[in-house]
């Protein structure tokens, strides 16, 4: 009896571990297996823009291609005009829209009351959450027409349209991130400057918003990277003419507008010249994430 | 001549009656030791001398501290007060810029603008915090790049650099190897002769090496109060009697 009893508790550990040994292995290629699902989609979509967009760099030269301000298929493939409208578009989104959302994301964390800030927050959850066809016709209904008004000029499709629909789309993104990397703070932080005699406003300033800008880097980054990336929008407000534009009151198409707007009848080089298109929004978005990088490294040291 | 007088002091977070009837005077340029087991009100009464209890929400205090025998809860200029009242908290929590900066805070937060005295007033402190030596060659460079008990020297700098007349310590040796610990308790000394300092700590020791003034605290209440020899040597409660001697808390 007594040596029975033995042998059973000697065996049902050793059974038990290989069967833990098991599932651990099992586990650890699951997660393996997902991390990689991201990777392969990257690597992918890589390959496959610059298999596509190569062939239109090899013919019409790269040069050509990227400094040439006449887009006119399937003769000329100047896509300058439309890295200016993107870069502008973005560039305007973020200097209207990142400081609203700085504002708000401190509001948010430090000065709101409770049922106020219960209120502001699902608003801009819900601003979030909306398509961006729906920020199209509010851009159509509202700014446009508003634009004429205020320039009086015939028509308000212009980047400024498009500025303007871009600062509020990238709204919720740069505030979510900002707000929770202003909770995610030691509480020290707060204490030590009011400690100090410092005003709330010179502590948020001077100290909580420094404290939390890697975070509040990432949430612009990735309001950019929505701006830049952005299509539908911005094909329904901002005219889309594919010349270089003059002034902000002038229409214009990005990248991401071209190649929506023709890819569905675009063939040979013009196809891929459309793919080069993409080729160069990637590399925007590799410079944007590489920029982060290289703030957030400069912070830690 | 006393510098803070507390009287009849409650205070309730919520319905939590956190200090009971506390009567207390802090005697001028001393060191005033709060001593009790966790949870006994000593650092929420050390907060509520610089009004720091004003971030919790629904706090309720009754009862009056009078400070120059001024009551600070009647004054509305919480900014005035704590630039009278400096604070070092129980883990050192410099801000995340430069050495420099850290020290140079509290002046620029007041509007101070000239680089020179700004300069001086930094210098001057962190030599008042016995780190002068250890930093002025690295003024520039990130504060969290120094050990533990510089940091923590650091934030006495920051304090000391506002000028201030009371220095409360929330337990600031607490995270910090006997060495570091040493070290802050000599500065302890060279300050006391500028400063009224109240501090609040776990060890006895500490407070029988630095602390003229003694105050021991048990759930809430102020039990006994006095020189620091009498608390230790000659307790008249058996509550102080049993802590000191090392036998519960």
């Amino acid at each position: 009896m007594d040596s029975a009893m033995t042998t059973n508790t000697l065996k049902l550990p050793e059974k038990a571990t290989k069967k833990r040994d098991w599932i651990e292995t099992v586990f650890h290629l699951l997660f393996l297996g997902c991390a990689m699902v991201g990777v392969l989609s990257v690597a992918t979509i890589a390959w496959f823009v610059f298999h596509e967009g190569l062939p239109a760099f090899q013919q019409a030269g790269i040069s050509e291609i990227i400094f040439g301000r006449e887009w006119l298929p399937p003769a000329l493939f100047g896509i300058a005009p439309m890295i200016v409208a993107s870069l502008i578009s973005t560039l305007g989104a973020v200097i209207i829209g990142v400081p609203i959302a700085i504002l708000t994301a401190v509001f948010l964390a430090e000065l709101a009351p409770k049922w106020l800030a219960n209120l502001v927050r699902p608003a801009v959850e819900l601003l979030a959450g909306i398509p961006s066809v729906v920020y199209g016709f509010f851009g159509l209904v509202i700014i446009v027409p508003m634009i004429e008004v205020l320039f009086h000029i015939p028509a308000g499709n212009t980047i400024l349209a498009g500025i303007i629909v871009l600062a509020i789309m990238i709204l919720p993104t740069v505030i979510t991130i900002s707000e929770t990397s202003l909770r995610a703070l030691p509480s020290t932080y707060k204490e030590a400057a009011l400690a100090l005699g410092a005003s709330h406003i010179y502590s948020i300033f001077r100290v909580l918003i420094p404290a939390a800008r890697s975070g509040i880097y990432t949430g612009i980054s990735l309001g950019v990277a929505r701006a830049i990336g952005e299509t539908m929008a911005i094909i329904m407000v901002m005219g889309n003419a594919p010349a270089m534009p003059g002034s902000l009151l002038e229409p214009a198409r990005t990248l991401t507008a071209n190649i929506a707007m023709e890819m569905s009848y675009a063939t040979g080089i013009h196809a891929s010249a459309l793919y080069s298109t993409g080729i160069v929004l990637l590399v925007f978005i590799v410079l944007l994430n590489a920029s982060l990088l290289y703030l957030n490294h400069k912070r830690s040291h | 001549m006393n510098k803070l007088t507390i009287n009849n002091l409650d205070l309730f977070y919520g319905e939590n009656h956190a200090l009971k009837d506390i009567s207390l005077n802090i005697p001028n340029r001393k060191v005033t030791a709060l001593i009790g087991p966790s949870g006994c009100g000593k650092s929420t009464l050390l907060r509520t001398l610089n009004r720091m209890n004003d971030l919790v929400e629904n706090v309720k205090i009754t009862g009056d501290v009078h400070f120059d025998g001024e009551d600070i809860y009647q004054q509305s200029d919480v900014k005035a007060l704590r630039k009278r009242v400096g604070m070092v908290f129980q883990k050192a929590n410099p801000f995340p810029m430069s050495i420099f900066e850290n020290v140079a805070f509290g002046l620029k937060a007041q509007g101070v603008k000239s680089t020179e005295e700004i300069k001086a007033v930094v210098e001057e402190s962190l030599r008042s915090a016995a780190l002068w030596d250890e930093v002025k060659d690295r003024l520039d460079s990130d504060a969290f790049g120094l050990s533990g008990g510089q940091q923590q020297r650091l934030c006495i700098a920051r304090a000391i650099a506002m000028e201030p007349e009371v220095i409360l310590m929330d337990e600031p040796t607490s995270a910090l190897d006997p060495i570091a610990t040493h070290k802050i308790e000599e500065l302890m000394d060279e300050l006391r002769k500028k400063f009224t300092i109240v501090i609040v700590t776990h060890s006895m020791n500490q407070a029988k090496r630095i602390a003229d003034k003694t105050a021991f605290f048990w759930m809430g209440e102020l039990v006994e109060h006095g020189e620091t020899d009498q608390i230790f040597n000659n307790p008249i409660d058996t509550r102080t009697q049993g802590y000191v001697s090392g036998e519960f808390g």
